[in-house]
């Protein structure tokens, strides 16, 4: 083909402006625009998920926050004690003479309700039992005016929180439509008020008729055991393993499989830890049931690979040139690892740390399999050392319990447990960025 | 700029032998990368390697202080004697090796840490310090040897790696010196470097000259023209010409030398 021929075939291109855009570049431009566009969808989507879930938890979660109490000056007087205890029932003796003053105070204020003491246990519980208790606890306090505040049942907090309502509600032996009246008048007389809900916070699980008492603070120090475990056995283990491998293991078939077999166990699903836990740390090492020791040893099998997995990638990013210089001063390798290297792979072991922390917190299924779950935490451990060894549960195994109890006030506990978890895992994470931020150097 | 010394060259006495290497081979797993080298280093001597790149002349003044026992599948025969002591020799421990051959690399590599702290670490580790006012000494001496000190001596405890790249390569081989090594390696010192900064290594490793006995391993044939009094010159592997720098530049016995130093080959 001659040089003729070819100048015939292929015409000269024509002279192209820059201030016309050709075909072809209006086509990558719209390639790009699609692409941001998507791009831009999927964070719309993700947002959105994002604040449906946040606002949801935090409506059905509020509440669990909150308890109505009923408040009210009482006073008993020696003869109506020692009436009361002559009686057979002497509770029922203390219920209606509580209840007689809480008549009163509604008629001084001028509002007039119909009333039975069947209303008021079904508003405010078994009073008797508690007045009897203070009473025969303080008896110097017969006589005096003392200021009471008893926790009303869970659905006078459910038609405070507007949960119960009278439409929706249905006669029951828990609670009448009659007895919302009497609730609305100690509302307007301003007996019953909603305070914050200490109880839920500090306070341990309580029985499953008796949602409002339960708190969720005995399951945050057994989850504050379990971290303790794992903190310190994850993270020695961890990064010790880390370090051999990393700097000191030679390269062959074995430490081959090794490798693999970490990558792997990050993988596993944690109900496979918890069953290892129930196999070998209950069942053949006889260590205690439910007790945060055997839950922190599970998560510690559970974070190590996560752990041994950041911290070799942070130990891998720092320069060679650094190992070179240490040992090139004779340093011996330890010295360089421990010297040099460590300090610089600090953040990135520590993010690593609480993350694998963070997502130990929050594992529910393997203390499933160790019995945290069902039980009923009256109390917190007396002492450091029966915190890793008496029955408790931990916040997630807690949040579940709640959930599956029929009593709807559980239910928003549940929401309230997960605001706290929720609380803690952020307080990590924000922690986590904090110690990157101030342990980060440049090279 | 700078202009070597004239006298440079003519310099050369007859120095003990420091460093003698014989037989030595190199394998990097089935690559042979140094093959049979033998040779001479003399004591108080800028020795210069040169030779194209890979040629395995970096391999070599590697092998001078086993930092290549780092590498898993490098293995080293033959000996190297220092001071007539085997260096390969089981009993020998590789960290008073390095200590005794210092090594500065290619890069600039302070550590992320204040000037101080760089230059004091190796007195530290080796315990050659026994107070602070020691150590301060030793600081002083090894910058001023590095000559940096008068850039640096008003911010010591700042980080070493704010200095500029001239500087953090001064403070690289103060920092070498500082553990009060007898040989000195330098791989590629200036090849980081822009020319006044090269200028200023070059003189400082002249000034190295009288202590030490200094091994370069360099791309420039001027540097090794400017600096050394002996030149070794590398080619696949095969130490081809090893003689005082004059003669390799003015007179080279081998033609691959010759076709090297005139350009064209490498």
């Amino acid at each position: 083909m001659s040089d003729a021929t070819m100048e015939s075939t292929v015409p000269a291109a024509p002279k192209s402006s820059l201030h016309r855009t050709d075909a072809r570049t209006r086509k990558r431009h719209a390639a790009e625009k699609r692409f941001k566009a998507y791009g831009i969808g999927a964070i719309a989507i993700g947002l959105f998920f994002l604040v449906v879930l946040t606002v949801s938890i935090i409506r059905s979660g509020l509440p669990a926050f909150t308890q109505t109490v009923v408040s009210v000056e009482f006073t008993m007087t020696q003869e109506q004690f020692d009436a009361a205890e002559g009686q057979l029932f002497k509770t029922k003796a203390y219920s209606a003479a509580f209840n007689e003053a809480l008549v009163s105070t509604l008629r001084e204020k001028g509002l007039e309700v119909e009333t039975d003491a069947a209303a008021f246990e079904r508003i405010l519980g078994k009073t008797g039992g508690t007045l009897r208790e203070y009473y025969r606890a303080n008896p110097e306090a017969l006589g005096e005016e003392v200021d009471f505040e008893l926790s009303a049942s869970s659905r006078v907090d459910g038609y405070m929180n507007g949960r119960v309502t009278r439409d929706s509600m249905e006669d029951s032996r828990f609670l009448e439509a009659a007895d919302l009246d009497i609730v609305d008048a100690l509302i307007d007389a301003g007996i019953i008020k909603e305070t914050f809900n200490w109880n839920f916070i500090t306070g341990a699980d309580s029985g499953v008729d008796n949602p409002g008492g339960a708190g969720i603070g005995a399951a945050v120090v057994g989850s504050f055991f379990m971290m303790l475990v794992v903190l310190c056995l994850s993270l020695p283990i961890g990064v010790a393993a880390s370090i051999y491998l990393e700097e000191f293991a030679p390269q062959n078939k074995f430490t081959d499989l090794i490798e693999v077999n970490i990558s792997n166990l990050a993988a596993v699903p944690s109900i496979v830890f918890g069953i290892l836990g129930l196999a070998v740390f209950i069942q053949f090492m006889h260590l205690p049931q439910s007790a945060p020791l055997v839950g922190g040893l599970v998560l510690t099998l559970m974070t190590l690979p996560t752990i041994i997995i950041s911290t070799r990638a942070s130990l891998k990013a720092v320069p060679p040139s650094i190992r070179d210089a240490a040992l090139g001063l004779g340093a011996s390798r330890m010295q360089a690892v421990f010297h040099h290297v460590l300090p610089l792979a600090m953040p990135g072991i520590l993010t690593g740390t609480i993350i694998g922390l963070a997502q130990a917190l929050g594992e529910t299924a393997p203390l499933l399999l160790i019995g945290m779950v069902g039980f009923v935490a009256r109390g917190y451990p007396e002492g450091f050392i029966a915190g890793f060894t008496d029955p408790n549960s931990a916040m997630p195994a807690q949040i579940y319990t709640w959930a599956a109890r029929a009593d709807v006030g559980f239910y928003e506990k549940a929401w309230g447990g997960i605001i706290i978890l929720l609380i803690f895992l952020l307080t990590m994470n924000i922690l986590a960025v904090i110690l990157r931020r101030r342990f980060e150097r440049r090279w | 700029m700078y202009d070597a010394p004239t006298n440079l060259e003519t310099a050369v006495t007859q120095n003990d032998i420091k460093i003698s290497a014989d037989n030595v081979q190199v394998h990097y797993g089935d690559t042979h990368a140094i093959k049979d080298v033998s040779v001479e280093i003399e004591d108080k001597t800028v020795t210069a390697f040169i030779g194209p790149s890979g040629c395995g002349k970096s391999t070599f003044l590697r092998t001078l202080n086993r930092m290549n026992d780092t590498i898993d599948i490098c293995r080293v025969t033959g000996n190297i004697l220092l001071d007539g002591e085997d260096i390969y020799d089981p009993k020998v421990d590789p960290v008073q090796l390095r200590a005794k051959v210092g090594m500065v690399f290619q890069k600039p590599n302070p550590f992320p840490k204040s000037i101080y702290d760089n230059i004091a670490y190796g007195p530290r580790i080796h315990g050659l310090a026994n107070s602070k006012a020691d150590l301060d000494v030793i600081v002083e001496k090894s910058l001023r040897r590095g000559a940096i000190w008068n850039e640096v001596k008003d911010r010591l405890h700042a980080p070493g790696t704010g200095l500029s790249g001239g500087q953090q390569q001064r403070l690289c081989i103060a920092r070498a010196v500082a553990t009060e090594p007898e040989v000195l390696l330098m791989d590629e010192p200036c090849s980081a470097l822009d020319p006044i900064a090269t200028a200023q290594v070059e003189e400082l490793i002249d000034e190295l000259r009288k202590s030490y006995s200094v091994v370069i391993v360099t791309h420039s044939m001027q540097q090794a023209a400017r600096v050394s009094q002996k030149t070794a010159f590398f080619h696949l592997g095969n130490l081809v010409e090893y003689d005082d720098t004059s003669k390799i530049f003015t007179n080279p016995k081998d033609e691959r030398t010759e076709s090297y130093i005139t350009g064209r080959i490498g």
